[in-house]
């Protein structure tokens, strides 16, 4: 039975929750086909993750092989196909929790990057699991700067093959996933050398691993790097190629191609190429960063109305932690970005595709800005996620840190997020180039992309509201937020042009600012956040609740920003201390009003049990019972060769003479 | 690999630096002779095959606990053996065994047999002191309840005392009531000492502590009407057995009740303890460790991060050249930096509390507790500041370290995990900032009922100055003189009194409308925990810069300067809204400090390495391939992956089972 805590929360919601679901999932058919993934796979007991927490990585290894297995023979049960509307759940229906992800990787660079007659060979032999494939880009020494990689390719003109070779330590592929056991080959980035001159970086289809015993191939030295954060199941892999001898036809030659006498010959355009890298940044945000940050709130906002502690009022029974302010400003604020950066996904999901249909038709105009939206975003929604399931972590008290309670797992997993497909200082300063050349270009009057002709348009000096419910009017607050992006952008610029004109040259200024450039850029993503979930409140339909929740959601989502980072708005005055003071009293007010919601808000995100794997977050509220026979469950609870070996010892004479 | 020279780069950077890292370290240490006596007893570990073992990230949990043990049942003997009884010696001691890690008998060393010393009579000791110290009994401390933490009075467990057999009948009536969390409870103990409400002649008498056998002495089987184990795999402490306790109407005689305060007699009368004002002192003893700890964990993480740093190249500075290392970047140094002066403003803090301590331990044998209060509530808050920043820091210092940090080779995600639950144990952090505002309150009320107030708070003392004088309100920016860190003190100061006095009077606003204290003090608890941070903040902020007036030597009082000023600065930076808002300082000197903040990083550059070379990690305790002292990173990580357990064969078993079947069937 639900526990009573839960249930009395369940009751008041001002909304319909079902409602709320689909206006996520973005319609009722897709509620439907979502539900109908999940159940089909959480009924499956080979798709269980109820042991996952006890595990050894060689067993998380092993059991993430067995269901990628076991997945090729569902997907066929159940009918699904790669092109299907069930595809994209299932991901999310195993939590991620399967092996050969890589495998998908390796044939869309292939479908990408390779000619017509490089598909017909590879993908077929791909699709029916005839080999197992992987991506090895990054190496020991370098990672998110490509330029710089090491390994190399020699083309050998006598026998037409390349020869690749791993020069130095450092240049060891390191980190590709699927690499280090499964993967039977792998595309390989490298500097192309043809007649003793380089051509930079290219792909190359190599074989790593017998397809008959799995044995390593010649001259190809391969395996797992070992124990990370999390990522268990994943067998991170390490490269090294000793003159490794490949055809000319496994180059990938869509844009390049080496001819049989070494001639480099160029085709076509790489800017499709440049656009399907910066999509891979956009399709990670939803599984990867905000469905654990969902399910952490899940997790820590139930668990909160369960937990009782201490006193409100003296003679009353203790407390929900959720009533107490202080875990209110932990939890609320996280509830309202995971709705906000839902809604900015669906707008850069929009944009991307608007792009998409452009690039089609030969127009490359919307690529800068949407190289610098998805680097940005990428950057700050990652970080914003990261720090969020973290801060939900340690909401939970005590319990949090028990693997049972599913955060730590939860945390180390999306903390990757900030570093791979790029990293984010890195990220962000992409995003600062873009929006200093818009504002130079905005200033002097030359036509900029839309999301920053914002840098040009005329300003207020002062923010106008007068008392604390002005602040909660989004034209008050997407308009503040909106004039420190420009101000920081502005002040930049200013600043590197000083740099410059001083005599230092542009490089150093640019490193010189980046501190500033850092600020700037995050800035742009907060206000287009800020804006988005505002015009995105203003569409909803007003039935059932929704829009006037989702309009508290983005006041408070906006007000958060400006209360943890109120020396951006007070620095020249825009907001004055007195308004900053109506910014935190409107602030705090909306934390008592969500929190009434709080449990309603989580429900919506439709999360079962199983996909929790939660002793603290489970739908019926029932913590302590399900913790505590669990916990049972333990591997060191069945055995301890330690009291033998050591403990009996130690406790019988050892010490005696002592 | 031993004949692996220095990397040149970070030879290069220590060649440069401007200063004597031993001289640091020294002060660091307390002094040349604590620094060699603390070699010396790093090389009797280090030195010591007895203490050797496999990689710990290769083990499972299992093997991990079963380590620990052996080495801490061999540090037992070892350190009688060599004769270590001074606190701090044998805590040295102990993070080289066990490489700065929990470890299974820490509860018993700890607490069991602290308690034992403190709470038990000489009769109690007699019975369970020299078997405990001969470690026939191994004891653990169990207060903690699954339902139950931080918030002691809300425990559920009962002793209820039947004068008819003269035993206390434990019980633990709820599912929530069962103690969950305990270290070396699990599997290791064989006696807890147990909290528990006292129940005799029909009343409660609130918590009480019992000794409590929980294993039979032999088999090591749990005792009938005991329920012991082991709570599962966490997030770090691999190598401890938390555990969890039930017990059924469990009997225990009546002379096991910690009895040297309060007692209970034959016949069930109960007699109430003198002061409970004593234990103060325990917690803020443990609360002073933690913000030692966060020191010391932070500035492993710094030192990792800062070396791999300086052997790390990547991407261009400068069009043509070859790749820089990325701690000359100005985001990794901003990144960095700040988080190096933290880690030595935490040490001098730490070192700060623990000196107060034992003076004050002085009073309190002489019945001077006068100070007691002000340190309990100073150390609350200093505790969470600490703690919680430190944790962000370690994880700051792993981001920094790009893809390479996440492997566990790194060693930072070992220092997270191990580090991160003392945001949450000895006290919730943000139960522990309430506990700071509490006394904060407490002091702005005297102040403004006309008394004076002394110690750290004494700046509150000058807010009434200023309402009796109204015309110095509109004048209440300070003049900063941006190089100088006492001016820099009187800026967190002002803040501090500021944000203290706000939070007070959004108090007293809420309580002119509601009825209940309690509701308006939950309805201003963020300002609340606000005022606190700024108060903690800037105690800190003066601690550091009252250590630079100890530093002689030249070279070093210049570079402790620039990191005292770099952590001060970086602090207002970053907490700009706070001083902008009650008018401490202006936009103008905001926009001041910022562009000093960037400076000093460039000023600091020089010193990075031999900065973190003063903390003296050796490379075994440090645990990091990318924070190795030669800096001979890549070839060591392969090293390190070639004894991943998934490369234990070369075709991994999953080939043969799942693999190698799909193949032949697709």
């Amino acid at each position: 039975s639900v526990n009573p805590d839960l249930a009395s929360e369940r009751q008041t919601a001002s909304f319909s929750v079902e409602k709320l679901t689909v206006l996520l999932d973005g319609g009722t058919e897709q509620t439907r086909i979502r539900r109908a993934v999940v159940e089909a796979i959480e009924s499956d007991p080979v798709f269980s993750r109820e042991n996952q927490y006890f595990q050894t990585q060689n067993e998380r290894y092993e059991a993430a092989v067995r269901k990628a297995v076991h997945l090729q023979k569902k997907m066929h049960e159940m009918g699904w196909t790669e092109n299907g509307p069930e595809y994209k759940y299932i991901y999310r229906a195993l939590s991620g929790d399967v092996a050969f992800l890589l495998h998908q990787v390796f044939m869309r660079s292939i479908s990408v990057l390779g000619s017509d007659k490089q598909i017909a060979k590879w993908i077929p032999l791909a699709t029916q699991h005839k080999l197992i494939g992987s991506y090895a880009q990054t190496e020991l020494g370098h990672g998110t700067y490509l330029q710089g990689l090491e390994t190399t390719a020699v083309f050998d003109t006598a026998t037409q093959e390349f020869i690749l070779n791993t020069p130095k330590i450092s240049a060891m592929k390191w980190w590709p996933g699927d690499m280090g056991r499964s993967a039977t080959h792998t595309v390989v980035f490298a500097q192309l050398y043809i007649h003793g001159k380089c051509y930079g970086i290219h792909p190359f289809i190599v074989q790593i691993r017998s397809l008959q015993d799995h044995s390593l191939c010649p001259g190809i030295t391969a395996g797992d790097i070992g124990p990370k954060m999390n990522f268990e199941h994943i067998d991170n892999g390490y490269l090294l190629l000793k003159n490794v001898r490949i055809p000319r036809e496994n180059m990938l030659s869509k844009f390049c191609e080496v001819r049989p006498d070494g001639t480099y010959v160029m085709q076509g355009s790489q800017k499709i190429n440049y656009f399907t890298m910066t999509t891979v940044r956009i399709s990670l945000i939803s599984d990867e960063v905000l469905t654990p940050l969902m399910k952490a709130c899940t997790i820590a906002v139930r668990y909160s109305a369960v937990r009782r502690q201490s006193k409100l009022k003296p003679g009353e029974q203790e407390a929900k932690i959720l009533d107490y302010q202080t875990q209110q400003e932990k939890l609320l604020p996280q509830l309202a970005a995971a709705y906000a950066f839902h809604f900015t996904n669906g707008y850069l999901q929009e944009l991307f595709n608007r792009g998409y249909r452009e690039i089609q038709r030969k127009n490359f105009d919307m690529l800068p800005e949407l190289h610098a939206l998805s680097s940005g975003f990428k950057a700050v929604i990652t970080q914003h996620c990261t720090a969020g399931v973290e801060i939900c972590l340690r909401a939970c008290g005590g319990h949090g840190y028990s693997l049972l309670s599913g955060l730590p797992s939860l945390y180390t997993k999306i903390l990757a997020s900030c570093i791979y497909e790029g990293e984010n200082t890195i990220l962000l300063l992409q995003t600062a180039r873009f929006l200093i050349k818009c504002f130079m270009a905005a200033n002097t009057g030359q036509p900029v992309p839309p999301s920053v002709t914002y840098l040009a348009a005329v300003k207020h000096r002062k923010c106008p509201a007068k008392n604390k419910l002005d602040f909660l009017s989004p034209d008050i607050y997407t308009e503040a937020y909106q004039h420190v992006a420009v101000r920081l952008t502005s002040s930049t610029a200013a600043k590197l042009q000083d740099l410059i004109q001083s005599g230092v040259k542009k490089h150093d200024a640019w490193n010189q600012c980046t501190v500033q450039l850092v600020q700037a850029a995050k800035a742009h993503c907060h206000y287009i956040a800020v804006k988005n979930f505002a015009e995105t409140v203003e569409k909803l339909e007003t039935k059932a609740g929704i829009q006037k929740i989702m309009k508290h959601l983005c006041d408070l989502f906006a007000l958060h920003g400006i209360f943890s980072n109120t020396g951006a708005f007070l620095h020249d005055g825009y907001i004055s201390a007195a308004q900053m003071d109506m910014v935190t009293a409107s602030y705090l007010d909306l934390l008592a009003v969500i929190r009434k919601d709080a449990v309603p808000l989580v429900d919506a995100f439709d999360f079962t049990d199983k996909s929790l794997n939660s002793a603290l977050g489970s739908y019926d509220g029932q913590v302590y019972q399900r913790l505590y026979e669990w916990a049972q469950k333990s591997p060191t609870n069945q055995m301890s060769p330690a009291y033998e070996k050591y403990l009996k010892p130690l406790l019988h004479n050892t010490l005696s003479k002592l | 690999a031993a004949a692996m020279s220095v990397n040149a780069d970070l030879r290069r950077e220590r060649a440069a630096a401007t200063f004597q890292p031993e001289l640091l370290t020294h002060i660091l240490d307390g002094g040349p002779e604590r620094t060699r006596r603390r070699k010396e007893i790093e090389a009797l570990v280090l030195n010591d095959p007895d203490f050797q073992h496999e990689d710990l990230n290769f083990l499972s949990r299992s093997q991990r606990y079963e380590q620990a043990i052996r080495k801490s049942s061999l540090m037992v003997m070892k350190l009688r053996e060599y004769g270590i009884a001074d606190p701090e010696e044998i805590y040295w001691f102990k993070s080289f065994v066990h490489r700065g890690r929990p470890e299974p008998l820490d509860l018993h060393l700890g607490m069991f047999l602290p308690t034992l010393l403190t709470q038990a009579t000489p009769e109690q000791q007699d019975r369970f002191f020299m078997p405990a110290w001969n470690l026939e009994i191994i004891g653990t401390y169990a207060q903690t309840e699954m339902g139950h933490g931080t918030h002691l009075r809300g425990l559920e467990t009962t002793a209820t005392y039947d004068p008819s057999t003269q035993e206390f009948i434990l019980n633990s009536p709820t599912v929530t009531s069962i103690k969950w969390w305990p270290g070396g409870l699990g599997k290791t103990s064989n006696h807890a000492i147990v909290l528990a409400q006292l129940y005799t002649q029909g009343q409660c008498k609130g918590l009480h502590a019992f000794i409590v056998p929980i294993r039979q002495l032999g088999t090591h089987e749990p005792l009938p009407g005991i329920t012991v184990g082991d709570i599962g795999p966490k997030f770090g402490y691999d190598e401890m057995d938390n555990g969890y306790l039930k017990m059924d109407n469990f009997r225990i005689p009546r002379e096991n009740m910690l009895m040297k305060y309060a007692q209970v007699e034959p016949d069930g009368t109960y007699v109430k303890p003198v002061s409970d004002k004593l234990t103060y002192g325990t917690m803020v003893f443990i609360r002073s460790l933690i913000v030692g700890d966060s020191a010391r964990s932070l500035s492993r993480a710094c030192t990792i991060a800062i070396r791999y740093s300086a052997v790390r190249h990547q991407s261009e500075l400068k069009p043509g050249e070859p790749e820089p290392q990325i701690l000359d970047y100005q985001t990794q140094q901003y990144k960095l930096f700040p988080l190096l002066a933290t880690a030595y403003a935490f040490h001098f803090v730490g070192a700060y509390i623990k000196d107060t301590y034992h003076r004050i331990s002085g009073d309190i044998s002489t019945g001077d507790l006068s100070e007691l209060p002000e340190l309990h509530a100073l150390t609350a808050g200093l505790k969470a500041f600490t703690s919680w920043t430190a944790n962000a820091g370690i994880e700051e210092c792993r981001m920094a370290c790009g893809g390479h940090g996440y492997s566990r080779c790194s060693g930072i995600p070992d220092i997270y995990v191990t580090f991160t639950p003392s945001c949450t144990y000895e006290g919730e952090n943000t139960v522990m900032m309430l506990q700071t505002a509490r006394f904060l309150m407490k002091s702005y009320s005297q102040v403004t009922s006309g008394q004076k107030v002394t110690g750290m708070v004494s700046y509150l003392n000058d807010l009434s100055r200023q309402r009796i004088q109204p015309q110095h309100v509109a004048a209440r920016t300070v003049t900063m003189r941006i190089n100088d860190p006492t001016s820099l003190v009187e800026a967190y100061k002002s803040r501090a009194a500021r944000l203290v006095e706000s939070a007070a009077k959004n108090l007293q606003a809420e309580l002119n409308h509601r009825k209940s204290k309690e509701d308006a003090w939950n309805r201003t608890s963020v300002d609340l925990v606000r005022a606190s941070e700024a108060h903690c903040h800037y105690v800190i902020v003066k601690l550091f810069t009252a250590k630079l007036a100890e530093v002689s030597d030249a070279a070093v009082h210049a570079v402790l300067t620039d990191l005292c000023l770099l952590y001060a600065l970086f602090g207002i930076s970053r907490n700009a809204g706070d001083f902008l808002q009650v008018g401490v300082l202006t936009s103008a000197q905001i926009t001041q400090v910022n562009q000093h903040v960037k400076e000093l990083l460039a000023v600091i550059r020089p010193n990075a390495v031999a900065l973190v070379d003063s903390f003296d990690f050796h490379d075994v305790h440090l645990g990091s391939v990318l924070g190795r002292y030669d800096g001979n990173v890549y070839e060591n990580m392969f090293e390190w992956a070639k004894k991943s357990p998934l490369n234990k064969t070369q075709v991994h078993e999953s080939f043969h089972k799942h693999l190698k079947p799909m193949q032949a069937k697709l």
